[in-house]
């Protein structure tokens, strides 16, 4: 079974990296926005914050890290449970279909998450 | 089944990884409505006042807190600890433990 043509970076260690990497990037989104809704929030403070430049820098690099995260995640899921040993052919195709399913999903959240950081 | 507890932390940190995936639309849904407008941002108000609406968010940050206290734990053994038997049985029960902690606490916030 050939895998390595859709892993992230056609290396291991290279999507290991990248799966730590784009982590820490997520937690500290996730923790930041979540630190700022406890504080709670009006449309203007909220409208600022997501208008400064740092936000905006911070926001587009979590939704890249979004799509590397996810990308290697759920090729590890499907290289697991969707493979020619369990299913024959049809796990290749279904692996395939399903990657760039993913794919197509990760691309949409970034072009939309840019035009909610610029489009307002 | 009949699995250790190391086994049900690891296919979980997948299965809330596959559902938080599904569910950044959930979000990215909502701060689309929260910066689009004043009138977008009082509607969010309003839909987070239903029940469903609040279970739906409440579902969501589930995942993405146990899935980043599971990923914590897999960052602090990628530097050598708890890497043993005993180690992964109690980085597991922690896991469990304060992920339910914060999950709780997740959902008296949100209601």
């Amino acid at each position: 079974m050939v895998t390595a043509v859709t892993s992230m970076g056609r290396s291991g260690l290279y999507d290991w990296l990248m799966q730590r990497i784009s982590a820490v990037v997520l937690l500290a989104y996730f923790v930041f926005v979540g630190l700022v809704l406890l504080g709670g929030v009006d449309y203007a403070s909220w409208k600022s914050l997501y208008s400064q430049t740092w936000m905006r820098i911070f926001s587009l690099m979590a939704l890249l890290s979004l799509g590397v995260h996810a990308w290697v995640g759920i090729w590890g899921v499907l290289t697991d449970y969707l493979t020619e040993r369990l299913m024959g052919k049809t796990g290749n195709v279904l692996r395939f279909v399903f990657q760039m399913a993913c794919g197509l999903t990760m691309f949409t959240y970034l072009v939309w998450g840019i035009q909610i950081l610029w489009g307002y | 089944m009949r699995l250790p507890i190391t086994a049900w932390t690891s296919i979980t940190h997948r299965a809330s990884g596959v559902f938080i995936f599904v569910g950044m639309a959930v979000l990215i849904w909502a701060l689309d409505a929260s910066l689009k407008s004043p009138e977008s941002f009082a509607a969010l108000q309003t839909s987070l006042d239903s029940a469903l609406c609040k279970f739906v968010i409440w579902a969501v940050v589930s995942g993405l807190i146990y899935h980043s206290v599971a990923g914590v734990k897999h960052l602090v053994m990628d530097m050598g600890i708890g890497e043993t038997m005993e180690g992964g049985v109690l980085g597991s029960r922690i896991v469990i433990a304060s992920s339910v902690v914060f999950i709780l606490l997740a959902g008296i916030w949100i209601w």
